[in-house]
């Protein structure tokens, strides 16, 4: 049962920040800044909770910090028009140093104020998580909405005709893509493990960019996705503590073992995308990566 | 700029055939090197269709675009039932019952019809009242006999199809003005004469006003009641259709008299270049296209292939040019099994291909020089040593561009900047100096205008002096009987029926097309 709880408790993290990502997507903008933003998130969350003495603040400080991460990248890639992977790659590595750098005055301040727990270190964040899947699947799906932004998306040209606004879709998408990184950076630093360490994300935003693919856009295989990733992420945790003597050490190095939900990561994304029937079949955003401009 | 924003017109109430409802004066538009509208005036009354003929690059789609908000006039004003409006957006044209209908489909292929539809439209937050609006599109097809399945997804639809979506769109968004830009460039024949019924009968019955652009003379004479003809962004004339006809319309519209003129050398066919057996292959979708395929081409010889689109034809076309896998089956150029060939021993071998799309045939950010030495820039004199010799590059493109009379700003423009017909003179002109001994073309004049169309044809038929071998695709049935020798017709992947074209008659080979065995 704990060990239920702890995976849930990890997994709470990849749905926030992938189902931001899938909006975003299901948009057509790729943000591989997710890691940026989501570290800007938990040294705002942690430094707005200790700061103002409340989680809250610092959930909303962080999802707003994120938010306006994504700004830039939405800049960028919608306004400019430039690469959509350059841009993220970008804010990736700005976010890592930008945290590293404020993060320093933050180091060794201890604890921050944590969000309560309702039962048994369970936050009420975990239920949002949870009830994240049916609300962003009843938007994507069965709104006006959800299905400009799957227009936008999938053929962006088509979508302007029929009078949408291209651009003003997809920077709502991706604002709501960082703050939701925002929030799962704060949901880091606040309730899974509240502290603030440089490079606390340690990957997970990588992780939820791989997820997004691995779910193939659609918010039930997010939350199946997620509680698998949180699974593998404790089964590292837990394979440490054992001993099992049977295994040469090398396999049981706390390194090796570390990789495991990587390498998962780096196996479900070869083997979703070098699928071309089944990305077919699926109906992934044709518009993905590609910048919008009207043609003559 | 905003006080025009709202403007309330109610099409039906006090409407009369022949008032006037959209009139553009003095319209102007200029793009980098291009005057692509020049002082255009144009009208549209209630109750007609008024057709907007003009070669590629004559200024139509520009016009079109213009009033439909895509783009903004530099010059001239726009009004609606006498008042002035400003659109600046496809927002503000479907607000003011403008609708338009595209040469390409503006349709997401993941949705169904009904939510294509829908899409962009302000009714309702959240789509649980899908029934009211799959009711309210089922009404409107009845209406107006555009038969289509409202749940039915956009990439299982056939062309047909997709355009009476279209319509259906634009109907239900209450347009008074529909706007079809080349509107039976992709369909069937009768689906063709189906479509010019359905218009007329909208604009008498419902009050639409059709403007129908289109560079296919007869398709204007059957549909129209007033022509306005474009040339190099200018009107040249403004007639009503029953005091013109094809020849004087075409005349205008290309700015010169001699047409429909295909000069035929007078040679017989040769040994064989290009022998097929029993060829199979698949399709994009790994469905069988090409189903036991076999026919020969010899020298001197333009075999026409017919058939509606997506029977096998490109595939076919592909399959020759090395860019698509045989199931089984063989491909034997000048006696030499070429089956497992790349694309570019093809090449060498003297095997030329103008594939379907232009677009495809051309690297589009690429310079006209660059495009034009694509098949040939590893030989020489393009390629020395290790690099390429530009200036060699740039003498060929110096030759080719007035031979083939390719319309560009110079010869380092990128491709992406021609228009259709000169894109296909470059892909002509590559093709040709390349001396192919085999020259697969698929669709050459689709899609282009009178002139550029005629140019090519005669480019083709000159082929047959140098003992070239032409596979000829084509869905214009006029094309392929006047330019071929022998023609296939094509349908589901296999061949129906083959004829030489001086013993050919239209209605057979319609019959072949349809699959019907004869």
């Amino acid at each position: 049962m704990d060990t239920i709880i702890l995976i849930m408790q990890a997994a709470t993290l990849f749905i926030f920040g992938t189902m931001g990502e899938v909006l975003s997507q299901r948009s057509g903008v790729l943000n591989l800044g997710l890691e940026g933003m989501m570290v800007v998130g938990s040294l705002t969350g942690f430094a707005a909770a200790t700061l103002s003495g409340s989680p809250w603040i610092g959930l909303a400080a962080a999802m707003i910090a994120g938010g306006l991460m994504s700004l830039i990248h939405g800049f960028i890639v919608i306004t400019l028009r430039q690469s959509q992977v350059v841009s993220g790659m970008a804010l990736t590595i700005f976010g890592l140093g930008l945290t590293a750098y404020v993060g320093k005055h933050f180091l060794m301040v201890g604890a921050p104020p944590r969000v309560p727990t309702i039962v048994s270190g369970i936050t009420p964040l975990l239920f949002l998580g949870l009830a994240l899947v049916p609300l962003t699947w009843f938007v994507i799906y069965r709104t006006r909405f959800g299905l400009i932004v799957r227009a936008v998306g999938e053929d962006p040209e088509a979508a302007d005709t029929a009078g949408i606004n291209v651009a003003r879709v997809r920077y709502i998408c991706v604002f709501i893509g960082g703050m939701m990184a925002g929030l799962a950076g704060a949901y880091l630093s606040l309730a899974y493990s509240p502290m603030w360490r440089e490079g606390m994300t340690a990957g997970r935003g990588w992780i939820c960019i791989a997820l997004a693919f691995f779910s193939m856009w659609r918010p039930a295989m997010v939350l199946i996705g997620a509680e698998l990733f949180g699974g593998l992420w404790i089964l590292q945790f837990k394979l440490q503590g054992m001993d099992i003597p049977v295994i040469s050490s090398i396999f049981t190095s706390p390194y090796l073992l570390m990789m495991i939900p990587y390498l998962a990561t780096v196996l479900i994304v070869t083997l979703v995308m070098s699928n071309e029937k089944l990305r077919k079949r699926i109906g992934g955003p044709a518009a993905l990566g590609v910048p919008y401009e009207r043609s003559s | 700029m905003r006080e025009e924003k709202t403007i309330d017109i109610d099409f039906r109430q006090g409407c009369k055939p022949g008032d006037m409802v959209l009139e553009l004066r003095n319209i102007t538009k200029r793009f980098p090197g291009v005057l692509a509208n020049d002082h255009i005036n144009f009208d549209v009354k209630a109750g007609e269709v008024h057709a907007l003929l003009g070669e590629n690059g004559a200024g139509k789609t520009t016009l079109m675009n213009i009033i439909y908000g895509l783009y903004q006039p530099d010059e001239g004003e726009i009004y609606l039932r006498g008042k002035k409006v400003v659109i600046r957006s496809p927002l503000d044209a479907i607000a003011l019952g403008i609708g338009m209908v595209h040469q390409r489909f503006k349709l997401v292929p993941s949705l169904t019809v009904a939510e294509n539809i829908i899409l962009g439209l302000r009714e309702g937050g959240i789509i649980g009242r899908m029934k009211r609006v799959v009711e309210r599109i089922e009404k409107l097809s009845e209406k107006y006999s555009l038969q289509v399945d409202p749940s039915a997804r956009i990439w299982q639809l056939s062309a047909g199809e997709k355009q009476r979506v279209e319509i259906l769109k634009m109907l239900y968004r209450n347009a008074q003005i529909l706007v079809l830009d080349e509107p039976t460039s992709i369909l069937t024949p009768a689906e063709a004469e189906q479509l010019s019924l359905l218009l007329r009968r909208m604009a008498t019955q419902e009050m639409a006003v059709v403007p129908f652009i289109t560079h296919k003379l007869p398709e204007v004479i059957a549909t129209s009641n007033r022509v306005t003809v474009l040339r190099r962004g200018r009107v040249v004339e403004e007639i009503r259709t029953d005091q013109t006809n094809p020849r004087d319309l075409a005349r205008k519209m290309v700015g010169k008299s001699v047409l429909f003129q295909l000069k035929k050398p007078e040679i017989a066919p040769g040994d064989p270049v290009l022998e097929i057996k029993n060829l199979r292959a698949l399709n994009d979708k790994g469905i069988m296209a090409l189903k036991g395929i076999s026919l020969t081409i010899r020298e001197s010889e333009i075999l026409g292939i017919a058939g509606v689109a997506g029977n096998g034809q490109s595939e076919l076309a592909e399959v020759i040019a090395g860019l698509r896998g045989v199931l089984s089956g063989e491909i034997i150029f000048s006696g030499e099994d070429i089956t497992g060939l790349s694309t570019r021993r093809r090449i060498e071998k003297g095997i030329g291909h103008i594939p379907e799309e232009y677009m495809i045939g051309v690297v589009p950010d690429f310079s006209v020089a660059d495009n034009l030495v694509l098949d040939k820039y590893f030989e020489k004199p393009f390629s020395r040593r290790w690099g390429l010799d530009h200036k060699a590059v740039e003498r060929f493109a110096e030759e080719m561009i007035p031979r083939y009379n390719i319309r560009t700003p110079s010869k380092e423009t990128p491709a992406i900047h021609l228009s259709g017909g000169n894109l296909q003179k470059l892909i002509l002109a590559r093709e040709i100096s390349h001396h192919p001994r085999l020259l697969i073309t698929n669709l050459p004049t689709h899609g282009l205008d009178v002139g550029a169309a005629e140019f090519i044809q005669n480019q083709l038929l000159a082929l047959k002096l140098e003992k070239c071998a032409i596979l000829l695709i084509s869905e214009d049935l006029d094309e392929i009987m006047s330019v071929s020798d022998r023609i296939a017709v094509f349908y589901e992947g296999r061949i129906t029926g083959m004829v030489p074209a001086a013993e050919a008659v239209k209605d057979n080979l319609g019959a072949w097309m349809a699959g019907v065995k004869l």
